[in-house]
């Protein structure tokens, strides 16, 4: 904002007098990624719109009310965010990563259990689920430990250190029980390192001892009867594998999932939808949002959406690319390997081909805390692309 | 880090720039599986998951129709329906947990007067016939009972009490042999092409009209379909297209329920084993037609009792379900002579006026024939031959025609021992004994002798190996009176839609015309006349003073070890006559002792307005409840 303005105080010879647009410092930012986080936040109100018409009685608003009022704040916090210079982030690292082990440890104090896992806080008008923000703020932390722990200790060390400030909340989130995000947690965790420069042999170490704790907790634990994983995230995981046609077996609901997916076929079944419009696929508002897409606009529609989310995924590689420093380029990795995971496992469960771990689709899924903290993380990314623009002009003004 | 200052600058550094393209070719690939899986589910197997998805929003339900009314022919229902309650389990809604299951069903087996093993048997059964349909427990279950599971309902999920159609009798046993029965089709008839598209636990009719005008009276069950979500639940305003269930169609029969109703009644006045017919002679409509003894064909629509079984199926003697007047087995005595006469009469071997000597007997080859009673008629040609029933006159025929075969030609063309085409399920055919049935039997070692003189000396009179009953009796008769048609009987007239409109009436062709000389016809017709209303006639006791001119045969059919049988055979009026009657009663004694005035009983019945017409001294043309076309 300051460098904004003082460049403001230098006009430059042939913009004689700044626009609206270069006021609100539009071309700065990222054109194709605002477009796909708008189309994607709107599509999503329109979506869930038409989806959640008869869910609850006598308010046919409920859920499109709720999403559409959380998507302009959402986008509002996108703009701010944007015009701030991130790099403060960096110097706000402990207290930013203090806060998140904070929020979701909060929760086990404060938090209203739904389904059975304490997730959220109980606010007026809407309740917030600190875990999602959380992702934002892992990244944006972990990033600056990355950057400022870079020349201390030996490789292996400072390995290990990120592992353990990434370990920390995931854990605190998966005791929730919130598996789902932990995972998001993780992926965050090891795509920052990876953008951060961690050696392949250590990652090579880490899959291994990834693969052996998959082996552990899915097949060792519950053989030797201390299981980790409660019986449903269990069922979830493995069942993918094989689908069944018992509606309390928890293969059921991804078979209902993919039925519908494929019963939309080329052009969707509009109105005439029945799977995701009478139960048949649970919870069509958050983690089957795609699925409804699916049925109700065929081929044609989730393609559309799968594009915007490559649109979204390929600008947010690019600015990776661009980021005038390397705590930018770490946050934007960051970013870019959060929203990747989570649309690869939402859509993936949604199509058959991943375990059911409830994680929302990034600006689709019902959910104000998902869809804030998505359209917050963008924000971020347009403020890496628009430093990296301004300090370009800067060096060629100069 | 890729360097000791945080600004990165313009150039990347080649290490991050491959870590990035790696990251970069990762999501590539990642959308790649998705967009490929995408096209897979929704383009490649679309329609294999529409079809999956229509499946699973749809069940479907059959709705019972009611099938149609049998009427007698002036529009009375013989045959109705009444609505019955029936408590049905679905069994795929009973507790899972087997405990709160045998509760569950222990309960309702409780409920229903029934014991768990039987109730378990009985959804077995249905079970095996179809798999995951509701299982009817029980019928007719009782108000208190509906009630009572009503508001216990969350202590029985699964029950569920359903509307169904159940045959009304309002007329109790009436015409029970006709009517026959409904029940469930079974495994081996729904192979049947006649019952293709028909669903275990379906109804059609089992014997009688119910099962010959099956297709007419069934009707259609309807479809509901109903989109239902993942519960099974019916959805708002989720009526799908259905087919509403179409009710069968009326079938009228050509019984009047007057002539039924006193035949029937005649019968069991004297309480002997018989059956009776009244026919149209032209038509070949019957009028008339029961069996004694007969049962309640109610007895059908629930769940039989031990007894009640013993007493349908178990006691051969007898045999309530056995139609005596269709499929009984008998000689007929006296009642055969009109066809021994047609058949001398044309084959040559005697004229209507030839005069015969009866002396009370007659020998042939040492073997001695005599007359009923041991009478000796004197010289009888074939009119008061019939009169008095002349057994000499007719073992003369007989032995004229002996080793011709001209008897046999006759009777069988007439209809004896051969089918009748009638509308209803008929046992057996019977036996018209020959020439050539004997030797045969004889040659396989069978009987001890061969044909012989007497064996036609017997048949001339209706006794012996003769095996026939009242329906082709009738026949023959009706032949006799309408010229030689041998009429197709029947009871089935036509088909009535539910507003009464005919879409169809039965009018069978007759089976065959037989050449018969009319002088010859009308002699014997006098015959019978002189017989049934003449001073010396065998059945003048009974119809002597019958305001209505009419001609009779009486029959005393030996049968031992029984005692003689009683028929009689009746056509009505003379000398044009329009229906004929027979009866037979087993043991009768002689035909005008049980079976004539059983006949007069029918025939006051059949002419009630026109008697009365004339009782009141009306000299106009009387009305006949048949009109003649």
């Amino acid at each position: 904002m300051y460098a904004t303005r003082t460049r403001r105080a230098r006009p430059e010879p042939f913009a004689l007098r700044p626009g609206i647009a270069e006021r609100l410092g539009l071309p700065y930012m990222d054109a194709g990624l605002g477009f796909a986080a708008v189309a994607l936040a709107a599509f999503g109100v329109f979506t869930l719109g038409e989806a959640t018409k008869s869910d609850v009685p006598g308010n046919p608003g409920y859920y499109v009310d709720r999403q559409a009022i959380y998507a302009v704040l959402g986008l509002v916090g996108m703009y701010l965010l944007a015009r701030i210079d991130y790099s403060r982030f960096r110097e706000l690292r402990v207290g930013i990563y203090t806060f998140l082990c904070a929020s979701v440890s909060l929760v086990f104090v404060f938090g209203f259990a739904a389904r059975g896992s304490r997730r959220a806080f109980e606010l007026p008008f809407f309740s917030f689920q600190p875990s999602e923000l959380g992702k934002l703020l892992l990244v944006l932390a972990l990033a600056g430990f990355v950057i400022d722990g870079a020349r201390r200790g030996s490789a292996r060390q400072r390995t290990v250190r990120y592992l353990c400030l990434g370990f920390a909340p995931a854990a605190l989130v998966f005791l929730q029980p919130d598996l789902g995000t932990s995972l998001v947690y993780g992926a965050i965790t090891l795509a920052v390192m990876y953008v951060g420069g961690v050696r392949w042999t250590h990652f090579a170490v880490i899959g291994a001892a990834l693969v052996a704790l998959v082996a552990l907790v899915l097949v060792v634990a519950p053989a030797i009867g201390t299981p980790v994983l409660k019986e449903y995230q269990q069922q979830r995981l493995t069942s993918f594998t094989h689908p069944s046609a018992d509606p309390s077996d928890a293969g059921y609901q991804q078979n209902q999932a993919k039925i519908a997916e494929g019963a939309g076929q080329l052009t969707g079944r509009g109105d005439r939808a029945t799977q995701t419009r009478l139960d048949f696929v649970p919870e069509r508002h958050t983690d089957f949002i795609f699925a409804v897409i699916g049925e109700r606009y065929g081929f044609l529609g989730a393609a559309f959406v799968l594009s915007l989310y490559a649109l979204l995924i390929w600008r947010a590689l690019r600015i990776v690319t661009l980021s005038k420093n390397s705590y930018g380029t770490l946050v934007a990795g960051g970013i870019a390997a959060m929203l990747l995971f989570q649309v690869f496992v939402n859509v993936g469960m949604n199509l058959g081909i991943m375990p059911i771990t409830g994680i929302p689709l990034p600006l689709l899924s019902y959910g104000g805390s998902s869809v804030l903290a998505t359209l917050l993380a963008v924000g971020v990314l347009q403020s890496i692309h628009m430093q990296a623009r301004l300090s370009q002009k800067g060096r060629f003004a100069w | 880090m890729y360097r000791r200052s945080d600004e990165l600058g313009p150039q990347m550094s080649n290490r991050l720039a491959l870590r990035i393209a790696v990251f970069g070719g990762v999501a590539l690939a990642l959308f790649g599986v998705l967009f490929f899986r995408l096209w897979f589910l929704q383009v490649i197997n679309g329609e294999k998951y529409l079809a999956e998805a229509k499946n699973n929003r749809t069940r479907e339900f059959r709705v019972s129709s009611p099938r149609g009314k049998i009427l007698d022919r002036n529009g009375n229902d013989i045959v109705s329906n009444r609505t019955s309650l029936a408590l049905q389990i679905n069994p795929e809604k009973l507790p899972e947990a087997p405990r709160q299951r045998h509760a569950e069903l222990t309960q309702l087996a409780e409920l229903t007067h029934s014991s768990l093993p039987r109730l378990r048997k009985t959804m077995h059964e249905q079970l095996k016939l179809a798999a995951s349909a509701p299982v009817t427990l029980r019928r007719d279950v009782g108000d208190y009972l509906v009630y009572y599971l009503q508001e216990n309902q969350d202590r029985f999920p699964g029950v569920t009490v359903q509307r169904v159609f159940v045959r009304r009798y309002p007329h109790g046993t009436l015409a029970a042999h006709i009517l026959g029965n409904v029940g469930e089709v079974s495994e081996e008839q729904l192979k049947e092409a006649r019952y293709r598209g028909l669903q275990p636990g379906d109804e059609i009719g089992q014997e009688g009209v119910e099962d010959t005008y099956d297709r007419f009276l069934r009707g259609k069950p309807g479809l509901t379909r109903i989109q239902v979500d993942a519960l099974g639940q019916p959805t708002r305003n989720g009526q799908l297209a259905s087919q509403p269930p179409v009710p069968g169609d009326n079938l009228k029969l050509s019984i009047d329920t007057k002539v039924q109703e006193a035949g029937e009644a005649a019968l069991a006045a004297r309480g002997l084993h018989g059956g009776f017919i009244t026919m149209n002679v032209h038509t070949g409509e019957i009028l008339g037609l029961a069996s004694y003894p007969t049962f309640d064909p109610s007895v059908f629509t629930r769940p039989m009792t031990q007894a009640q079984v013993n007493a349908l199926y178990r006691d051969p003697v007898a045999a309530p379900l056995t139609d005596r007047a269709t499929s009984g087995l008998y000689p007929t005595g006296s009642t055969f002579k009109p066809i021994t006469a047609i058949a001398a009469l044309e084959s040559g071997n005697l004229t209507p006026t030839e005069v015969i000597e009866d002396p009370g007997q007659f020998e042939i080859g040492g073997e001695v024939f005599k007359n009923a009673g041991e009478a000796a008629n004197g010289s009888v040609s074939l009119v008061s031959a019939l009169e008095v029933s002349s057994d000499v006159f007719f073992y003369n025929l007989g032995f004229r025609m002996w080793d011709t075969g001209q008897l046999q030609h006759w009777a069988h063309a007439l209809g004896i021992g051969r089918p009748t085409g009638i509308d209803l399920p008929v046992l057996s055919s019977g036996l018209l004994p020959s020439q050539h049935w004997r030797n045969q039997l004889y040659k396989e070692g069978l009987t001890d002798r061969p044909w012989s003189a007497g064996d036609n000396i017997q048949l001339a009179t209706g006794q012996g190996d003769l095996q026939t009953n009242p329906l082709q009796m009738a026949v023959a008769y009706a032949a006799i009176a309408n010229g030689g048609t041998i009429v197709t009987p029947h009871v089935g007239m036509q088909v009535d839609d539910a507003a009464g409109r005919v879409l169809k009436e039965f009018t069978p062709p007759p089976r065959r015309h037989v050449h018969m000389d009319p002088a010859y016809r009308e002699a014997i017709l006098e015959g019978l006349h002189d017989a049934a209303q003449n001073g010396a006639g065998t059945s003048f006791a009974v119809f002597g003073n019958f305001p209505i001119p009419v001609a009779g045969k009486t029959g005393t059919a030996e049968r031992p070890p029984y005692a003689d049988q009683s028929w009689y055979g009746v056509l009505a009026p003379y000398p044009n006559p329009r229906i004929v009657t027979f009866v037979t009663m087993e043991e009768g004694g002689f035909g005008a002792e049980a079976a004539a005035p059983a006949a007069r009983t029918i025939l006051e019945a059949y002419f009630a307005s026109r008697l009365s017409h004339e009782a009141e001294g009306s000299e106009g043309e009387a009305e006949f409840p048949e009109g003649e076309g």
